[in-house]
């Protein structure tokens, strides 16, 4: 009875030609691909492949040597994460960066931050808009608190949380940017069973409640397979496949490079 | 009050009326507690009774509401009601498989669920149930997609216009309602044979809730947390007909993980839980108090001395001397009043727990630092309304005085027999069993065997049918050894064999939670409850603990032949979805002794180790096996008194 009827749009992120190297290593070759409007868009590899540069490109850390990156029809140069930032654009870790000794609550309220205009004066003395914007930014994050199920740990310091909690909370304080993209940098990495499958369900629930694109790093290919729209695959900094799961599975570079070569 | 007060549709217009901005309900809803007034909530229930109508509920049908406690599910109980329909609670978290049968035993064809997980399990038995056609449910999260099933949001926009279509209707409606109409039916848990629908009347709930609010008085200002299953029917006297009747407030935890801090937020000043909510509660202290710093930990414990010492005798009002009433009120500055804050308890007034036998220590612990914890007997045919422990005598072995109006004797055979106006009007569509259950006379039987004591209050034993015979004839209660079992913090569950058997065994489930920390505080490594279960440290440790309940059961000249002479430790907790407990938890002896029968024959063939393989069902429905070698112990057993002997063998 239920019919996932996802409206994938037109290509919002181009990436053209891009290569990067730190001095003689070349990270990236040449990578080309694209992220439609509210696709599951995944970037696989083996380690060491270039997926985490992949994404610190587009978000902004690194600057790629050679290429084009067009966001929304705009060409993007000289960006910073900050400016990915408030272009719409939120990412998680792969080891989780979150503020160790601050609750959940407080993590996922730094997730607002840019939607906070009141200046220091009014928010130290809590008056007028500073008071009014705490207010509707902490409703923001109480819906992503209740979407992502942490109620029972609102006030518990992050750093005494498990693992699997950790990162639900770091996706939660992605989510309280409202992020029209979303960067997952492996989302599942070191869950057990049970996590992954509660985190496959909050990306795809993500996607669906929200229309949020999501591109995510991911190494389990059960995983990706299950819920990815469109997978590319990398491996040394060269793109070798390109297309929708089945697709992908069926690529013979990709079988030989990432699944290993029979012998 | 007023005699037209007499269903509770009713009374509801009437706390409308008369205390109409008076909080009803509360939920925490995105981190920030929401209030309903009575006014408002007659609102919301007039607009859900007309939405109901106008989909073509009425009169006489049924109406099943599935969902953790939310304001929504209570009204939709009243909306039912409203209409003259009769509302079914089911648990929460069984299967769709387990809903099956009630819902097809009540021929239900509406249902308001709480949620897509709940909208997914009426969906998944709808196949085999033709009569379920409409679905309502409450948190629209994830079913935007769905077909087929209505919100609650789009049932009362329905139900508004159909009320502004038909002006007059829902006062009608209300008005029909006769207090002998049945105004609930609950399963029974069905620890015996399948479940029976048990149809309550108005006029049952209205005076169990009249009876135990003036036995507490209870006013509108009290406040209770609504937090156990509302299929339950502790959850529908205390949670619904006392509210209704009284007036008071009901809170909603905001979800099941934070009943603990809700219930601090909250305070409340009326409140009920059954033992092993008690029972965890104390564990996790004792646990974090094991943690604490040393000067905290000593500090806590000469204070807990004291409150061992006379804080029931405080509590109970009695004489003592000034110098422990100074030495309480320090520890009460210290450790009382900030422990009882930790657990939310600041307020209460009065606490009940039911439902099954309370450990004294635990009993105590609570009594003693200042919490009014009393118990009470009944169950849900008798809209768990029989006997209740009045303040200032309250005894842990014994479960109170007969409440007003109800009338209780003990049958030859030491079955509890009671009699009044809270008894079932019948079993649904079960007229044999409302036969064999009530006598000639119009007494019920309860099935528990109990007597009464010197001071009129009722003691229960065990089931009466549980009751069985050693080889030797010594009598043998099988509830009563288990429970004494249970009352160890490292024993999660118990199962105790000896009917027409020679000797006492039994099967033992250690609590993961407390014998977990105490091996990790052994620097004792293991990897999962099976491993940890086998440990030989455990294995003493539980044998400790048998021969604890040996000694105390020496003591006693009747019980001293169902000493524990052998026992295990099983290598998978028992389990409601493996069918071994009951919803409610209570074990069902007869279904383990058939699967596990292979180790009752190791446990009285004397070996010392047995193979098993068991099938185990995970939450979402998949299986998988256990396999472990469990080790077969023996207990020392203590040889009775010499005044018991003399006894035995007059």
């Amino acid at each position: 009875m239920r019919t996932v009827e996802r409206k994938i749009g037109a290509a919002i992120l181009e990436l053209e030609h891009i290569s990067l190297a730190f001095g003689g290593v070349k990270a990236l070759t040449d990578i080309s691909f694209d992220v439609r409007e509210h696709e599951i868009r995944a970037i696989i590899g083996p380690n060491g492949a270039g997926k985490s540069s992949m994404l610190n490109v587009i978000n902004g850390v690194y600057h790629p040597q050679q290429g084009t990156i067009t966001y929304r029809g705009t060409e993007r140069r000289d960006m910073d994460p900050h400016r990915t930032a408030a272009q719409g654009i939120a990412r998680t870790f792969q080891n989780i960066a979150l503020f160790k000794g601050m609750s959940v609550l407080d993590n996922i309220m730094t997730g607002r931050n840019l939607k906070m205009h009141a200046t220091f004066i009014e928010q130290a003395i809590w008056i007028g808009r500073a008071r009014r914007e705490e207010i509707e930014n902490r409703r923001k994050v109480e819906e992503v608190i209740d979407f992502l199920e942490i109620q029972h740990i609102r006030k518990t310091p992050v750093g005494r949380l498990p693992y699997g909690l950790q990162k639900r909370v770091e996706l939660a304080r992605a989510l309280a940017a409202e992020p029209s993209m979303l960067l997952l940098d492996e989302p599942m990495a070191g869950m057990n069973v049970e996590e992954k499958q509660d985190m496959c369900r909050f990306v795809l629930d993500v996607n669906e409640q929200y229309g949020t694109t999501i591109v995510l790093i991911e190494h389990d290919m059960g995983v990706v397979m299950d819920i990815s729209d469109r997978v590319v695959v990398l491996d040394y900094g060269r793109k070798i496949g390109d297309g929708n799961p089945d697709e992908v599975r069926n690529n013979q570079a990709v079988i030989d490079a990432y699944l290993g070569v029979a012998h | 009050m007023d005699a037209q007060l007499d269903t509770f549709p009713r009374l509801l217009l009437h706390h409308a009326q008369v205390r109409g901005s008076h909080p009803a309900c509360r939920e925490k809803d995105l981190g920030i507690w929401q209030t309903w007034t009575w006014l408002e909530v007659a609102v919301e229930v007039r607009a859900l009774a007309c939405g109901l109508a106008a989909k073509g509920f009425g009169r006489g049908m049924h109406l099943a509401i599935i969902g953790d406690n939310r304001p929504r599910l209570y009204w939709s109980m009243l909306a039912a009601q409203a209409l003259g329909g009769i509302p079914v609670p089911m648990y929460q978290d069984a299967p769709a498989a387990d809903f099956v049968f009630v819902l097809n035993d009540a021929e239900i064809a509406y249902a308001v669920v709480e949620d897509q997980e709940q909208v997914d399990k009426m969906l998944e038995a709808m196949p085999q149930v033709p009569t379920l056609r409409h679905i309502c449910y409450d948190k629209p999260r994830g079913l935007r997609n769905y077909d087929g099933v209505l919100a609650f949001d789009a049932l009362q926009a329905l139900g508004r216009e159909f009320d502004r279509a038909h002006p007059g209707f829902y006062e009608a409606e209300v008005a029909r309602g006769r207090p002998d109409d049945v105004s609930v039916m609950l399963y029974t848990s069905g620890t015996t044979g399948k479940a029976k629908g048990v149809c309550q009347a108005h006029a049952a709930f209205i005076a169990s809730a009249r009876g135990g609010a003036q036995f507490d008085r209870l006013t509108p200002d009290d406040s209770i947390l609504s937090y156990l299953p509302m299929a339950w029917v502790g959850d529908h006297l205390f949670s619904f007909a006392q509210w209704v009747y009284v007036g008071f407030t009901i809170n909603c935890p905001e979800s099941g993980d934070t009943v603990m801090t809700d219930l601090r937020e909250i305070g409340p000043t009326y409140y009920f839980a059954p033992p092993r909510v008690f029972e965890n509660l104390l564990t996790q202290v004792t646990i974090r108090m094991e943690d604490a710093s040393w000067i905290k930990r000593r500090i806590y414990r000469q204070s807990m001395a004291v409150a061992r010492r006379c804080g029931t005798q405080i509590l109970d009002g009695k004489p003592i001397g000034t110098a422990d009433r100074v030495e309480y009120a320090l520890g009460n500055l210290l450790i009382y009043g900030p422990l009882r804050n930790v657990l939310g308890m600041s307020r209460i007034r009065v606490a009940y727990t039911a439902g099954a036998a309370i450990g004294p220590d635990l009993f105590r612990f609570y009594r003693s630092i200042g919490i009014n914890l009393k118990q009470l007997y009944g169950s849900t045919e008798t809209c768990a309304y029989v006997c209740l422990q009045p303040d200032g005598a309250v005894k842990f072995d014994s479960v109170g005085l007969p409440a007003p109006g109800v009338e209780v004797k003990i049958a030859n055979d030491g079955e509890v027999l009671v009699r009044g106006p809270m008894l079932l009007k019948e079993y649904y569509k079960r007229p044999d069993a409302t036969a064999e259950s009530i006598d000639g006379d119009g007494f019920f039987r309860t099935g528990d065997a109990g007597l009464f004591d010197d001071d009129g209050q009722l003691k229960i034993i065990d089931r009466a049918k549980d009751v069985g015979r050693l080889t030797s004839g010594a009598m043998y209660a099988p509830n009563y050894i288990e429970n004494k079992l249970k009352f160890f913090p490292h024993i999660k569950e118990a199962v105790a064999f000896g009917h027409q058997r020679s000797e006492v065994c039994a099967f033992v489930n250690i609590d993961m939670g407390s014998v977990g920390n105490w091996a990790e505080r052994r620097g004792i490594a293991y990897s999962s409850y099976t491993d940890l279960a086998q440990k030989p440290e455990v294995y003493q440790l539980v044998k400790e603990c048998v021969e604890q309940v040996n000694a105390e059961l020496a003591h006693d000249p009747a019980l001293a032949g169902s000493q524990v002479h052998r026992f295990l430790v099983l290598h998978k907790e028992l389990d409601p979805d493996d069918d071994e407990l009951t919803r409610t938890r209570k074990v069902r002896r007869s279904f383990i002794a058939d699967k596990y029968a292979v180790l009752i024959d190791a446990l009285y063939g004397g070996r010392t180790v047995q193979h098993i393989e068991t099938l185990v069902k995970f939450e979402d429905g998949r299986t998988g096996m256990v396999a472990a070698d469990l080790r077969i112990e023996n207990a020392m057993t203590h040889a009775a008194p010499p005044a018991a002997r003399a006894a035995q063998s007059r």
